[in-house]
């Protein structure tokens, strides 16, 4: 993690390094949250719509909540922070029992983002974002320049942005504008309801990206509704896979439920292609990356062509001035071109940086022509070559490592069944073991 | 005597009477608005209050407003006083109306959102909703002017004040040389405070209005 918050501190101009580094110091971060036994009965049905839920969640943590449409997984949340009183159960943040506390006092601590961003839309941005820390009496002008730095944090210009009303904003940019409001007065838990769900699928990509690095820089306790699986792969470090009544089928980490999912429902919830969705879990920079002889443009020719005769390869890749991938070079290709480097060669259409999962390097890989694709640096410098043999012995190995987790898995159960029925079989004598093993 | 000749010779009256017109109106306004968005705000949450709400003011719009100066003045007696009570009872459905309306078409999710972010249940009245529904309910108010505007002049009736008098005094001396300069003096007075009105509502709605939410 330290070395995210380094990357998007340096990455930015100075100002901006420096309200960041207030703004992470500063910070307050997650709390836990305990559920007990949490039940939600409507009157007038006879089954309970969530079903005495019982839940630990670690602070700093991101937790999904995933499950078909009505499973309760909604009502679950927002009985988080009593939008819907639990009609049983005790909810507790970071032990403290806030079941009977004043409602409103508790959701001021607890920040609340949902679908379509729920952006009052007679206030400015800057009014959006000022709500919480105003209600909860902030100064004048600690407000303002928070409501600056949130718009910062979210990736919006605070200038450009600050005095316009939320029709004026898109989808996307109204949903970060969401978030900024729900983390304003820096509490430690963030609900959010689906708060994907109504954006295109290419903000949307984005918009959870976005999160990922909040997240890093922030460490807020996350509980997060979707019924989309990928979403929930993409950013949770746990998973609830939820079923009817908000009953947990599993609840771990999305490398668990990938390669061990717990029944039939987890597995058909998970569907097809898990060994694809793995792919999602793993970045480039936990593969071995290959490397490929290089050359920059500065080179003079004679050693570009000893380059390719030398190293016994049949490319090289050539890097512009500032080291970053510019042209694949074949053999033939200089030649063909006269000697001409400018054109020689076919240009490098598509890099991936060592954050990229294995999924989009894959993508790259499959659609690139010669089946690499060049891996860059945070400037965009060269540092490797993924290709498809990369790929399939990573993916192998990791195959390999979560069937052997999962067989260890597998194993403590049994031995923790066996010593059960061992215990029953002793209780109930030695009389009848075969009816004590059927019990 | 012509029509520009008898309000050369009665502008001081007419003014008094355009004056006390406009006063009476507005008052009026006032109070339908106070107690019509009060009545919208009470009611609009529940499906059957709100349907009674809307239905009992609509009643008392069928009722001829003739018939209720006629039947206040045994009640509370001549002058100001039926003037004010009809005139603001029959500025009560626009405004009951078009709040309830109003209210109930703020989105659910906002109100959801607004609760979710801890706002109590005044300052979500207050903040979210009334801002949100307060385009129709200026609407309403704008209608229940003009309506109130026309039903005034009747006030004259139970000795209000008013153009209406103006009026009365015409129809009443029917066949005199100033009878039909009195009535039209009347008449359009109302029309010119009429469309006075009109404009200082617009210039309200520019002032407070989010341009946030303006069409």
């Amino acid at each position: 993690m330290s070395e995210t918050t380094a990357a998007t501190t340096s990455g930015s101009t100075a100002s901006g390094a420096d309200s960041g580094a207030a703004g992470t110091s500063g910070a307050t971060s997650g709390a836990t949250i305990e559920l007990e036994n949490l039940t939600k009965r409507y009157p007038g049905s006879h089954e309970p719509a969530v079903d005495s839920v019982s839940m630990e969640i670690k602070a700093g943590e991101t937790v999904i909540f995933v499950g078909p449409s009505g499973c309760g997984k909604s009502t679950t949340l927002k009985m988080i922070n009593r939008l819907i009183e639990p009609t049983s159960g005790r909810i507790r943040i970071d032990g403290e029992d806030v079941t009977d506390i004043d409602p409103v006092k508790l959701r001021r601590k607890v920040g609340y983002a949902i679908q379509s961003s729920g952006l009052f839309p007679h206030m400015t941005v800057a009014q959006n974002i000022a709500l919480v820390p105003k209600m909860i009496g902030w100064g004048k002008s600690r407000i303002k320049s928070r409501v600056e730095e949130m718009l910062d944090l979210v990736g919006l210009d605070p200038g450009e942005f600050h005095g316009r009303y939320p029709r004026q904003l898109s989808g996307g940019q109204q949903q970060r504008v969401g978030v900024a409001r729900a983390l304003a007065a820096d509490p430690p838990v963030l609900l959010m309801d689906e708060p994907f769900g109504a954006v295109d699928p290419i903000t949307r990509d984005h918009l959870q990206d976005e999160l990922i690095r909040l997240q890093h820089e922030l460490h807020k306790t996350i509980v997060f509704v979707t019924h989309d699986f990928d979403e929930a792969i993409k950013l949770g470090d746990r998973i609830a896979v939820l079923r009817e009544r908000s009953h947990i089928a599993q609840f771990d980490t999305p490398e668990a439920i990938l390669t061990n999912p717990a029944d039939d429902f987890v597995s058909g919830f998970v569907g097809a292609g898990a060994a694809l969705k793995r792919l999602n879990l793993t970045r480039v920079r936990d593969v071995e990356i290959a490397d490929i002889p290089t050359v920059t443009v500065d080179d003079p020719l004679q050693t570009i062509f000893d380059k390719l005769r030398v190293s016994g390869v049949n490319e090289l890749l050539l890097l512009d001035k500032r080291g970053r991938p510019y042209k694949w070079l074949r053999r033939g290709d200089l030649m063909r071109a006269k000697g001409s480097l400018a054109r020689a060669g076919t240009l490098v259409h598509d890099t991936v940086t060592r954050d990229a999962t294995l999924r989009d390097a894959l993508e790259a890989v499959l659609t690139d022509n010669a089946g690499r694709v060049a891996v860059t640096g945070r400037r965009g410098e060269y540092t490797g070559v993924v290709d498809m043999e990369t790929l399939m012995n990573s993916v192998h190995e990791m195959l390999e490592a979560d069937r052997l987790d999962a067989v260890e898995h597998q194993h403590e159960l049994e031995e923790q069944r066996a010593q059960l029925t061992h215990q029953e079989q002793e209780g109930a004598g030695y009389g009848d073991p075969g009816g004590a093993a059927k019990a | 005597m012509n029509f520009w000749d008898y309000l050369g010779n009665r502008h001081q009256q007419l003014l008094t009477d355009a004056y006390q017109h406009a006063s009476a109106v507005f008052q009026c306004m006032v109070v339908a608005t106070l107690i019509g968005v009060l009545i919208g705000v009470l009611t609009y949450r529940s499906e059957w209050a709100g349907n009674l709400a809307t239905t009992a003011t609509s009643t008392i719009l069928t009722i001829p407003s003739l018939a209720m100066i006629g039947l206040l003045i045994p009640v509370v007696g001549l002058g100001v006083a039926p003037t004010v009570i009809a005139l603001t009872l029959y500025g009560l459905l626009p405004i009951v109306r078009n709040a309830i309306v109003g209210l109930r078409g703020v989105d659910p999710s906002l109100v959801d959102a607004a609760k979710g972010i801890g706002m109590s249940r005044a300052a979500r009245l207050f903040k979210v909703e009334l801002p949100i529904a307060w385009p129709p309910i200026l609407t309403g108010i704008r209608v229940s002017t003009q309506m109130l505007m026309g039903i005034a002049a009747i006030a004259a009736y139970a000795s209000g004040p008013g153009l209406g008098n103006e009026i009365f005094r015409g129809i009443g001396s029917l066949g005199s040389k100033n009878a039909l300069n009195q009535v039209l003096a009347g008449t359009l007075g109302i029309i010119v405070l009429a469309l006075l009105f009109d404009a200082a509502y617009v210039l309200i709605g520019r002032l407070t209005i989010s341009r946030g939410i303006r069409v």
